[in-house]
């Protein structure tokens, strides 16, 4: 019953939503408003049940000294700092700007966004890493790799001249049709598989989100 | 001196009164014209109303001829006004104001009685179109029409041909799973990224470092995401068979929930209950890039001898899998973001492609009722191959009714 259960709501459910896709009368659009609701809940939820993940993985490197369990004091503080100061009560700690809370709002400004730029931003160097390994002509297709880059990064380039139209226009035409078609036939396979993989979740066929393939 | 005096005068005389002649022909130029601004136009016609098709009602569509004086005639039609009332005397509520040349308007009001602007369904309507001119007293109203109601509709008909197609991929699945299940043999492809699972394992194994196990960014409602659950419970068995290590951590809570119970019933299934601990599978945060700081501090801290990056993935891709090379893992990943794709490509060892992650439960299983809808997978992408060619055909001969028929507009 355990995993009948679970099984069994699924199919209902499953199908339940795509019967719903194709009536769009209010009784089914209500339905879907009503479990897109109940999703929300059950992410809540499961907000806590992470934090509460986050805590547990945390104070066990402090408490066992595990290496590097410096970090996790980081982690710990950082968490309960926002906690702290995301309490509306606590906004006498501040000058509000509005409605905002100061503090919560300059930790997130001025901390919390600038590293997440900061790591956004090594995106940059990777590329230029991974582009030196995989532009090397090693073989036929990586030369033909690394032909393909080598026009596309240079169809903007004005010191190319009088050569710079027609590698502008090569460039289009590798974007709109061979890159364009390869793109195509996996968008369509990754359609299908999807597909697939609902109508077999529903039917019960996969079931490894129950803990067991 | 006197006849210089006289004709001095009679010269200003004389532009007196040719200045009082041409002032007075002007004045007779511009009276015409503003007499014509504001001549009454011709109303529109044949104004005519129905239900909005394939929506959840509370709408009706209008259609009407557009007035003679609009782009034609008098050419005085500036815009047209639709007003709406509950019964044919009125009061009549203006609903929309349209430019000249609009013979068109679907009458839009909200589902949810309280909200503002509520039009409830199975109540008589009446509409009536003024055609409007540059001067607000001077317009003209199209005969009233009505009554018409509003419902909603119990199939959505602009959606017949994904109905159709679902359906057919239904019977294609079930017709495969039972020749699967009779013993026919289905050919499945070799899927290097999938075999080389195995050999990862085993190197961590020798090397005694743990396995990374990354689900992605995707909720647990996403397909990548599901499949990779799958890819993990493959793995964990593993793992817990060979006692090595295993880290998965989670950017969703349900995600992680849910990922730890398929970890958790692996290493029960291989006969190791004792060894799982829920630390292995944890939270670290629901911000992207704080996400990524947190699996590269455990890449260059733990340096795990395999990294595997299965499900939904944006542009932390390549950040990930960049630092998995200078942790000197072996990496394999799948995703079916085609953005994120030749990220993989270049920085792992192997990269399952976009339906490869799905086909991938399929392949590790080799039960009949996985391959059975792997096999209906390929038959429904040759009939996609085949629905492109008519329609490419068609649409050279000039008949549009296939393209038409497969374009999903609602």
């Amino acid at each position: 019953m355990k995993r009948q259960l679970p099984l069994m709501m699924v199919f209902v459910f499953g199908f339940a939503m795509i019967i719903q896709y194709f009536i769009p009368h209010q009784a089914s659009e209500w339905v879907n408003a009503f479990l897109m609701d109940w999703m929300m809940i059950i992410g809540v939820f499961a907000l806590a049940l992470g934090i509460w993940s986050l805590i547990k993985v945390s104070w066990d490197k402090i408490k066992y000294k595990k290496p590097n369990w410096e970090y996790a004091i980081v982690t710990l503080a950082g968490l309960f700092l926002m906690i702290f100061f995301g309490f509306d009560y606590f906004r006498h700690f501040s000058t509000p700007i509005g409605s905002d809370n100061y503090m919560y709002v300059h930790f997130y400004r001025h901390i919390v966004i600038p590293i997440q730029s900061t790591m956004f931003s090594l995106l940059a160097f990777f590329i230029a890493s991974a582009a030196y390994r995989a532009f090397r002509a090693r073989s036929l297709l990586a030369t033909l790799l690394l032909i393909a880059a080598l026009v596309i990064m240079l169809r903007f380039n004005p010191l190319l001249g009088p050569i710079q139209p027609i590698m502008e226009k090569f460039s289009v035409w590798l974007l709109n049709v061979p890159n364009l078609a390869a793109k195509r036939a996996i968008v369509i396979g990754v359609g299908l598989g999807m597909v697939a993989t609902a109508l077999k979740v529903i039917l019960g066929i996969e079931r490894a989100y129950l803990g067991k393939d | 001196m006197k006849l210089k005096t006289l004709t001095v005068l009679c010269c200003l005389l004389f532009g007196v009164v040719l200045t009082a002649v041409s002032q007075e022909a002007a004045d007779s130029v511009i009276a015409p014209d503003s007499a014509q601004a504001v001549m009454l136009p011709s109303p529109v016609l044949r104004l005519s109303g129905e239900d909005a098709p394939d929506d959840h009602g509370h709408a009706i569509d209008l259609t009407w001829e557009k007035s003679a004086d609009d782009g034609a005639g008098q050419m005085n039609v500036i815009g047209y006004m639709v007003f709406r009332a509950d019964s044919p005397d009125g009061p009549f509520d203006a609903r929309s104001d349209l430019l000249f040349g609009v013979t068109e308007f679907t009458d839009a009001g909200a589902m949810n009685e309280g909200e503002n602007d509520y039009m409830p369904d199975h109540q008589d309507y009446y509409y009536k179109v003024r055609a409007l001119t540059a001067d607000s007293a001077v317009y003209a109203d199209s005969e009233i029409f009505g009554p018409v109601q509003s419902y909603g509709q119990w199939f959505n008909w602009e959606r017949l041909a994904v109905f159709l197609m679902v359906a057919g991929f239904l019977f294609l699945m079930i017709h495969f799973i039972r020749r699967a299940k009779g013993g026919a043999d289905l050919y499945v492809r070799r899927l290097a990224g999938i075999e080389a699972v195995d050999e990862a394992i085993g190197r961590a194994t020798e090397m005694g470092k743990p396995i990374l196990y990354v689900l992605g960014l995707g909720t647990a409602a996403d397909i990548a995401t599901i499949a990779s659950y799958t890819i993990l419970g493959r793995v964990a068995k593993k793992v817990a068979e060979y006692q090595t290590g295993l880290i998965v951590p989670c950017y969703d809570p349900i995600v992680m929930t849910v990922a730890q119970e398929t970890v958790r019933t692996a290493y029960m299934d291989a006969g190791r209950p004792d060894a799982f601990s829920e630390d292995m599978v944890y939270f670290v945060t629901n911000q992207q890039f704080a996400y990524v700081a947190g699996v590269n501090g455990v890449m260059l801290r733990e340096r795990p001898a395999t990294n595997l990056y299965m499900g939904k993935f944006y542009a932390e891709s390549l950040i990930l899998a960049e630092t998995g090379v200078v942790a000197g893992s072996i990496q394999i990943s799948g995703t079916d973001e085609i953005s994120q794709i030749p990220f993989f490509v270049v920085a792992c060892d192997y990269t399952l492609i976009g339906e490869e992650l799905y086909a991938a439960s399929a392949y590790l299983g080799k039960e009949p009722l996985l391959l059975g809808s792997l096999k209906a997978q390929d038959y429904a992408k040759a009939g996609v191959i085949l629905l492109a060619i008519i329609g490419f055909i068609s649409l050279m001969l000039g008949y549009h009714g296939v393209v038409e028929f497969f374009h999903v507009t609602g």
